[in-house]
């Protein structure tokens, strides 16, 4: 198509000039590479912390055989006779995050279907804004709250219980965790179509029928993806544990006793003074490495959940 | 003939230019229903949302100074047309254009493809369906289009935002209150202020997308009589979804059916004696 | 049976309740715990003495200023990257693979434990470039903690923007980066504000990454002040200061055994609690004073 291209003739006072117009484009250009690289941080922050994890470990491992490492069931790496077995540290965790679950998840789900089926406006008013104060708590003032208040109060049930332990700071975390189990799960209840909670009342089911009957399973990839990700911030959770579940490794699946978790040990080490390059050093990595593992494959499980979910309704 | 001159400018095809006129009423009407002089034309202008084409190889000439009318049932393509004229579409990702619309007198195409849109959008302006006033004051929203285009001169900016006021029918009501926002204004004064700003910055055509739909008709009344007075200045383009307001303010009409162009003639013409039968069934209320 | 569907209705009700009222009971018993143990020591002289090996004459004031210094730093780097990135996603970004990745790495980023970060930033920061436990590794390490929340309320306080007023800038002429910044982010910025600064209500409490970097925990100094008497009377060396912060300075406190130093504890707690609220107060304000002005 041959069509007559003349340069633009300015009909009104108000046209931009040519330079005004180079200027403007070489402008616009810089501008969206400058968001483009802001944007471009997280990428680089995500891959230099892959990097960090696994470039000390290499070290590490280096010293320590990987077969040690997973089957050693003694955690000692300051000891002169080291011994770097993840297990007990793994224990720790898993024990500390078990209990968690089993506060947050009948309290979380249980609260998340009364504010999606029955609180009335004005209640879900209130409790939202307490809900997200609680996720605002520091940490540390949670830690601090498990140490001297919760543990105590469960030393009044159980007298033997010792000072650390990982119950009472299972306990907390579960409360921590709790305000985004239930916005997210809420989320998952309240996206189920009115229509099938009307299909449901319109054979006589109560609420309640309809709640559990309906509305929750029909939720059921949502409400887990929930706990999926309340599991990853338990696993995570790093001040609590360090301040009430003690510090010493303990290869135990009982939580009334002291026991640190793969956090509480990283604190620890940062605390005292390492030198740069240690084997003790690298050992910090190679336990974040194995929570940063955990981590990236709950928080992959549940937005997987949660995006199978939301393309359903 | 203006229609045979112009086509000559692509390739010398006379055939293509004189579509819309030449089968539907080459004996009643002819070739002299081609307005003249023209301030825009689109020439086979197709267009695509990803493999949805929803413009046919639509061609019709915007006469200077007069006000041409887009009628058609919904979903016809009349709104995607308009939107070609300034390159909205390019905001989107997956649009695609064929053919040209060319604007005069220098018969620059808007399409090309080393057009900058933002060149095509200065020299042209618009107004929405909805009234979409910025959330800032009556002033800065007329304002705008001058700070675009980088004028600085705070006297210059005062006298063209009150022409532009003036020339909306707006001056009067919001002169002492410039500096309220534009979004505390009722409908009707909206919309002219969206007017009002489209005027600021002299474009050579006006585009308007249904711009009374969202209205009562005693805004309605306000806005088409506006847009009598416009167009001895500005050259008007419309897409309406009323008949009745083609049928008044207009004097020119093209009548759209999914996508393509049916008929294209003298507005009081294609309403009296339309040419085609689907015009007639449309006019008359038989569809859409 | 309707009997027993009210009762089991009922029942529900109850259960659910006592649910919330755990929550809410677990706010109150913190703030009570908090208040009996740390308001009498909430006093001046705590505020304004340096720490101390008797817990009655320990005080906070390098870490409150230890905190201060860390949020300017996280805000001035966090704030501008995360709403630049939040611009970037939303109003430039086509559908590409490498979209794709950046949207990946926000999302997995929310969900990176803070002690991972401590780790990063040790290995990164404190090492590689030689930063050390500064001031300048906390505020960097916290930017990039806060950096997923910024991001995601950046955009979306920006999709709330309808999309007709883009498109009555653009008809305008304008181009892409005038249409932002004189319409988008103007209009988002309440939105933006809220996100921003629950984001850094979030870092003013974090612990966990700034003990990995091996912050200290007994600071008996200021740093280096930030206006000098010389010329050119600016002065960054504060950046590269040790520094301790409120929560670190609370963790501190909790380790050690007895009670007075317990009730520092909760006196440092009070003010990080006391901190992270009236920021979050702020926040909800923010976002209702703007739910009432909109109306598109």
């Amino acid at each position: 198509m041959e069509i007559r291209e003349t340069v633009s003739i300015s009909h009104s006072s108000v046209m931009e000039s040519a330079s005004h117009r180079r200027a403007r484009r070489r402008r616009e250009f810089l501008i969206e590479g400058a968001l483009l690289l802001a944007a471009l941080v997280s990428v680089a922050a995500t891959i230099t912390i892959l990097f960090v994890l696994v470039f000390e470990s290499v070290g590490f491992f280096e010293t320590v055989p990987l077969l040690d490492f997973l089957t050693d069931t003694l955690w000692t790496p300051l000891f002169d006779d080291p011994h770097y077995g993840i297990l007990p540290l793994l224990a720790g965790t898993i024990v500390t995050s078990v209990v968690g679950l089993v506060v947050a998840i009948p309290v979380g789900t249980v609260s998340a279907v009364y504010l999606s089926e029955f609180a009335s406006a004005r209640l879900r008013e209130i409790i939202k804004p307490v809900l997200e104060m609680l996720g605002a708590v520091p940490t540390v003032v949670y830690g601090y709250f498990a140490l001297l208040v919760v543990t105590p109060a469960l030393q009044w049930i159980w007298p033997e219980l010792p000072g650390f332990n990982m119950l009472g700071p299972g306990v907390v975390i579960g409360i921590m965790i709790l305000p985004l189990v239930i916005s997210l799960s809420e989320d998952a209840m309240r996206a189920v179509p009115m229509m099938l909670r009307e299909g449901s009342y319109a054979m006589g089911a109560t609420r309640l029928q309809t709640a559990w009957r309906v509305v929750v399973p029909a939720a059921t990839s949502g409400i887990v993806a929930a706990y999926v990700l309340g599991i990853s911030r338990a696993v995570g959770e790093t001040m609590v544990v360090a301040i009430a579940a003690g510090q010493n490794p303990n290869l135990t699946w009982n939580p009334m006793e002291p026991a640190a978790t793969i956090t509480a040990y990283i604190v620890q080490v940062a605390l005292g003074d390492l030198p740069h390059g240690s084997i003790g050093y690298q050992s910090i990595f190679a336990a974040g490495l194995v929570l940063a593992v955990m981590t990236f494959a709950f928080n992959i499980v549940g937005h997987l959940m949660r995006k199978r979910f939301r393309e359903v309704y | 003939m203006f229609a045979i001159e112009c086509a000559s400018a692509y390739r010398g095809n006379s055939d293509v230019m004189t579509r819309p006129t030449d089968s539907a009423s080459s004996d009643s009407a002819g070739r002299n229903e081609w307005p003249k002089p023209l301030k825009a034309e689109t020439h086979e202008l197709s267009f695509f949302y990803g493999h949805r084409q929803v413009l046919k190889r639509v061609s019709v000439p915007i006469a200077e100074s007069n006000i041409t009318a887009l009628i058609g049932p919904s979903g016809c393509g009349k709104s995607t047309f308009l939107r070609c004229f300034n390159r909205m579409h390019d905001l989107y990702p997956g649009t695609r254009y064929e053919g040209a619309i060319v604007l005069h007198p220098d018969s620059r195409n808007v399409l090309g493809r080393e057009v900058d849109p933002i060149e095509v959008r200065m020299r042209l302006a618009m107004v929405f369906q909805k009234p979409n006033p910025f959330p800032k004051s009556v002033y800065e929203n007329v304002a705008y289009g001058l700070r675009v285009r980088g004028v600085r001169d705070r006297r210059v900016i005062d006298e063209k935002v009150e022409q532009a006021l003036r020339s909306a029918a707006l001056w009067e009501e919001v002169k002492d209150q410039l500096s309220a926002l534009g979004t505390s204004l009722s409908g009707g004064q909206q919309q002219r202020l969206c007017i009002a700003r489209a005027l600021a910055t002299d474009p050579e055509l006006l585009l308007l997308d249904e711009p009374t739909s969202a209205l009562d008709p005693i805004a309605t009344g306000n806005i088409e009589e506006l847009l009598q007075d416009l167009k001895r200045r500005v050259t008007i383009l419309i897409v309406t979804h009323n008949m009745q307001q083609a049928a008044r303010i207009s004097d020119w009409t093209a009548f759209m059916y999914v996508g393509e162009l049916v008929e294209f003639g003298p507005t009081k013409r294609l309403f009296t004696t339309p040419a085609k039968k689907q015009t007639e069934d449309y006019i008359t209320g038989r569809f859409g | 049976m309707i009997r027993r569907r009210k009762i089991a209705e009922a029942l529900f009700k109850l259960l659910s309740l006592s649910a919330l009222a755990l929550a809410i009971g677990t706010l109150v018993l913190l703030f009570g715990a908090l208040m009996v143990d740390g308001l009498g020591r909430l006093d001046w002289q705590f505020l304004t003495s340096f720490p101390s090996r008797r817990a009655s004459q320990a005080g906070i004031l390098p870490a409150m200023v230890g905190s201060t210094l860390v949020m300017l730093v996280t805000a001035c780097v966090g704030i501008p990257i995360g709403v630049a990135a939040g611009i970037y996603l939303e109003e430039y970004a086509r559908r590409t693979w490498l979209t794709e990745l950046i949207e990946v790495t926000v999302t997995n980023l929310a969900g990176v434990p803070s002690i991972i970060f401590g780790l990063l930033a040790l290995g990164l920061f404190v090492y590689t470039l030689g930063l050390g436990p500064s001031i300048l590794t906390a505020g960097l390490t916290l930017a990039l903690l806060i950096l997923p929340v910024v991001i995601v309320t950046t955009r979306e306080a920006i999709r709330a923007i309808p999309v007709h007023i883009r498109e009555a800038a653009f008809a305008l002429g304008a181009t892409k980066w005038q249409t932002v910044s004189d319409h988008v982010l103007p209009y988002s910025a309440a939105g933006i504000l809220t996100g921003v600064i629950l984001a850094l209500s979030r870092a003013i409490g974090e612990t966990a990454p700034i003990v990995t970097i091996g912050a200290l925990t007994f600071i008996a100094f200021l740093p280096p002040a930030p206006v000098t008497s010389q010329p050119p009377y600016v002065s960054f060396e504060w950046l590269m200061s040790p520094f301790t912060v409120v929560p670190i300075q609370m963790f501190a406190w909790v380790s050690r055994p007895g009670e007075d130093f317990a009730a520092n504890a909760a006196a440092a707690g009070l003010l990080l609690v006391g901190m992270t609220l009236v920021m979050n107060g702020l926040a909800i304000y923010v976002r209702y004073r703007m739910r009432k002005r909109v109306s598109w």
